[in-house]
């Protein structure tokens, strides 16, 4: 554990969280998401913090389960979690252009989720349910629907401009 | 058993209450319609409403803000049922309109009225558009009609009657035989008779046993228990607690994607409103039945729709499939005795108690009983949820309620049951959409996704989407499914970027086998499905694309090229200032060119063209 992450890591933070759901190991994926929610990621320090201090897991225990699951990121988030919707309701309507044009927008090469001013990640997410609204983008949770690569720039310049 | 909450005068209570807030104005706030702005439509009412006294025919106006009304495509829907009027697409600036014109002179706006594709004809109410009025709800019965978050109103329209009823008869193994005669079978995909699986676990009555709600609607292009977890929280809470009551658990999990963060939040308010007043937690209703249901939120794994994988993962592991037996009904969750049922499964089961398996199984073919929700999406006029009698046929289906395809397209499939199902063409229009007669088909009903394909959809390409959704979601566990999904992919990544050989047909089709014969759960076993099938009506897609080297629907990119014609190029920039990636190129006035090296083709500059020089070659 290198000093910078032991500043970061606020283990009383992560004590309430395990208490909150009484210690219990079948609650790991709940108290996983808190902690993700906290940070926006799952840093390595609190996975083998719950692993150690948890009883019946272990660090790897941690790990595997963070590792499964989809919603867990192991890297940082960025300040606004931008989801496109690749359901088959939004692929036959059109969200690959809507992601190429974020990627484009964003300036994000092949295989990097977060911009490099962790302002912006992107992911595609495989259903929302909201399939009579194809393509469908979601940022930080609200919904943008019946997405174009024209529309999803218009939405990007404006939380560029709110942020700049 | 007598109850000491008599149901009857609940619902009385509640009914009087209804008729009590004068005209009804429903809005729907499920997620399509929130997304589109309806939360500020309930708003804006809401301000107009202030003033009663200015209303001519009712002494006040109340606003419901209801769960999903399936139409999700023409949201924000208003529907005022005593004007029998159903406005559609509505915006926070037409409320003062529908409030002075419609509400208030009885004069309805006809701007805002749903238009028919096929009639052009202005449409007024529900029974007269076609969406609705080929549709029988039964699990969907209340969505859309009632306050989502009003434990009362769910009350109002039977809500709790049939939990009281089960409660008083005080017959367990009464209620496993309405459930069975009914024959309803599992609406989440495998058609197994649900009355069965009730009898198998309540074998096992005496100890701790569990009921487990399947939440985890993965399946891309299937939202219906989305649908009744937002719109009737109530009901399935109550045939979960049906089910506890038939199998003899006092505990119950429902499992919600994360990805449904409304359906979690009216969930959780259900439970807290039915718990204070005593239809759930101790004593219910005054008996000696006690349950606790639980929320567990999903962390983004579609595997765990798969009964053992969604028990691993509330016991908080990693959700991989375990071998069965055993089977959950004699060792499930937390090695007890479990029931698991889908959420539209459990949405069923309090109607079938309070109108009878008779009732039910009216409805329906000889192995297929009741009512199916499906999903229709994609190319298809009428997009959203909808409810038929099981047997219904697919050309009702696309061409009645769907309204048929969008933009004069012509059909060319449907695409039914996700990731696991297979593809119908037009020779299957006719057939009824059943359990049995869509296995024999080559697909199979699964949780009810319906996206409609027109012509110009690439089905090789859509070959590729499912299997890599499969291949990404493959936990891991089985060889033929790890690998062989990966393999499969590869092949098919190979045809659409234009590099297939003819010989990659027999090996797709030799790992298909494989992958159906060697894997564990049922998600290896049907992820072969939608290749299998495409391979068997459109092969000859799959040809083009190898030997000539074409995708006959225009789709995939590799094989397209988009260029401007400088006969017709006005040199206007507009394409040079569209395009995402800086590939066109040219001065003011002058014939612009695409960078091929560079052209992600996307077409922006193709659709916004205003001289329409640009083409696909």
């Amino acid at each position: 554990m290198t000093a910078e992450n032991l500043h970061k890591i606020d283990t009383s933070k992560l004590d309430e969280i395990i208490n909150q759901y009484g210690g219990k190991k079948s609650n790991l994926i709940a108290i996983l998401q808190k902690v993700q929610e906290v940070y926006r990621y799952l840093p390595e320090d609190a996975m083998i913090y719950i692993g150690t201090k948890m009883e019946g897991l272990s660090p790897a225990t941690v790990f595997g389960v963070a590792t499964f699951y989809a919603q867990f990121s192991l890297e940082p988030k960025g300040k606004y979690e931008v989801k496109v919707c690749d359901g088959t309701a939004c692929h036959v309507r059109g969200s690959m252009p809507v992601l190429t044009a974020i990627k484009a927008r964003l300036d994000l090469k092949d295989g990097q989720m977060t911009t490099n001013d962790g302002l912006f990640s992107l992911e595609t997410v495989s259903c929302l349910g909201a399939c009579g609204l194809a393509p469908v983008v979601v940022i930080n949770g609200k919904v943008y629907p019946q997405m174009t690569s024209d529309a999803i720039k218009i939405v990007l310049d404006t939380l560029l401009k709110e942020e700049a | 058993m007598d109850l000491n909450i008599n149901i009857l005068e609940e619902q009385k209570r509640a009914q009087d209450d209804i008729k009590s807030q004068g005209l009804r104005v429903l809005v729907c706030a499920g997620t399509g319609c929130v997304a589109n702005g309806s939360l500020k439509v309930i708003e804006k009412f809401k301000s107009l409403g202030a003033d009663v006294s200015v209303l001519t025919d009712y002494d006040k106006m109340t606003i419901v803000p209801t769960g999903c009304h399936g139409f999700c495509e023409q949201g924000v829907l208003v529907v005022i049922p005593d004007k029998h009027v159903t406005y559609v697409k509505v915006k926070e600036t037409d409320v003062e309109e529908i409030y002075e014109s419609h509400i208030r002179n009885n004069k309805p706006v006809e701007r805002l009225l749903y238009v028919d594709p096929k009639t052009h004809e202005h449409v007024m109410d529900d029974e007269h558009i076609n969406f609705y009025a080929k549709q029988t709800r039964t699990a969907l019965a209340n969505c859309g009609n009632i306050n989502a978050e009003s434990i009362d109103e769910a009350i109002a329209v039977g809500g709790y009657e049939a939990l009281a009823k089960v409660l008083t008869e005080g017959n367990p193994d009464e209620v496993i035989d309405t459930i069975e005669k009914s024959g309803l079978r599992g609406r989440g995909g495998g058609g197994f008779p649900t009355g069965r699986k009730w009898r198998f676990t309540a074998a096992n009555r005496g100890g701790k046993s569990y009921v487990v709600c399947n939440g985890d609607e993965g399946d891309p292009g299937a939202f219906m228990d989305r649908s009744v977890m937002e719109g009737d929280p109530h009901k399935l809470l109550e045939g979960i607690a049906i089910a506890a009551f038939a199998v003899g658990a006092d505990e119950a999990y429902i499992y919600v994607r994360a990805e449904y963060p409304l359906a979690i939040k009216r969930l959780r308010k259900a439970i807290a409103d039915a718990e204070a007043r005593h239809y759930l937690g101790d004593k219910i209703l005054g008996s000696d039945f006690n349950l606790t249901i639980h929320i567990k939120e999903g962390a983004g794994a579609f595997v765990c729709g798969e009964e053992t994988a969604l028990i691993a993962s509330i016991e908080g592991e990693r959700g991989m499939p375990r071998p069965k037996p055993p089977f959950p009904a004699n060792k499930g969750l937390f090695g007890r005795p479990t029931l698991i049922n889908n959420v539209e499964t459990l949405a069923n089961v309090p109607v079938i108690i309070r109108k009878g398996a008779d009732w039910f199984s009216s409805m329906g073919t000889e192995t297929s009983k009741g009512t199916k929700t499906f999903a229709l999406t994609g190319e298809v006029n009428n997009t959203g949820l909808i409810e038929v009698p099981m047997g219904t046929t697919l050309r009702q289906i696309v061409f009645d309620i769907g309204g048929g395809i969008r933009g004069g397209k012509k059909f060319k499939a449907v695409q039914i049951g996700g990731p696991s199902g297979g593809c119908l063409t037009e020779e299957h229009l006719d057939i009824p959409m059943d359990y049995d007669s869509l296995i024999k088909a080559g697909a199979m009903v699964g949780s009810g996704g319906l996206v409609v394909m027109a012509e110009d959809t690439c089905i090789v390409e859509v070959a590729r989407f499912f299997m890599n959704f499969t291949q990404n979601e493959s936990c891991g566990k089985c060889v033929p499914c790890r690998e062989g999904t990966k393999n499969m992919l590869r092949i098919l990544e190979k045809i659409v970027a234009g590099k297939g050989e003819m010989k990659d047909l027999e090996t797709l089709e030799e790992l298909a086998q494989s992958v159906k014969d060697g894997s564990l759960c049922g998600l290896g076993k049907t992820a072969p499905n939608p290749v299998l099938s495409t391979l068997k009506y459109f092969r000859d897609e799959y040809i083009a694309h190898i030997k000539d080297k074409k995708c006959p629907a225009g789709v995939c990119t590799a094989m397209k090229k988009i260029v401007i014609m400088p006969e017709l190029c006005k040199g206007c920039t507009k394409c040079a200032r569209n395009c995402p990636v800086g590939a066109i190129e040219g001065s003011i006035k002058q014939p612009h060119k695409i960078d091929q090296e560079k052209c992600i083709k996307c077409e922006a500059c193709l659709t916004n063209c205003p001289f329409k020089a640009i083409v696909l070659e």
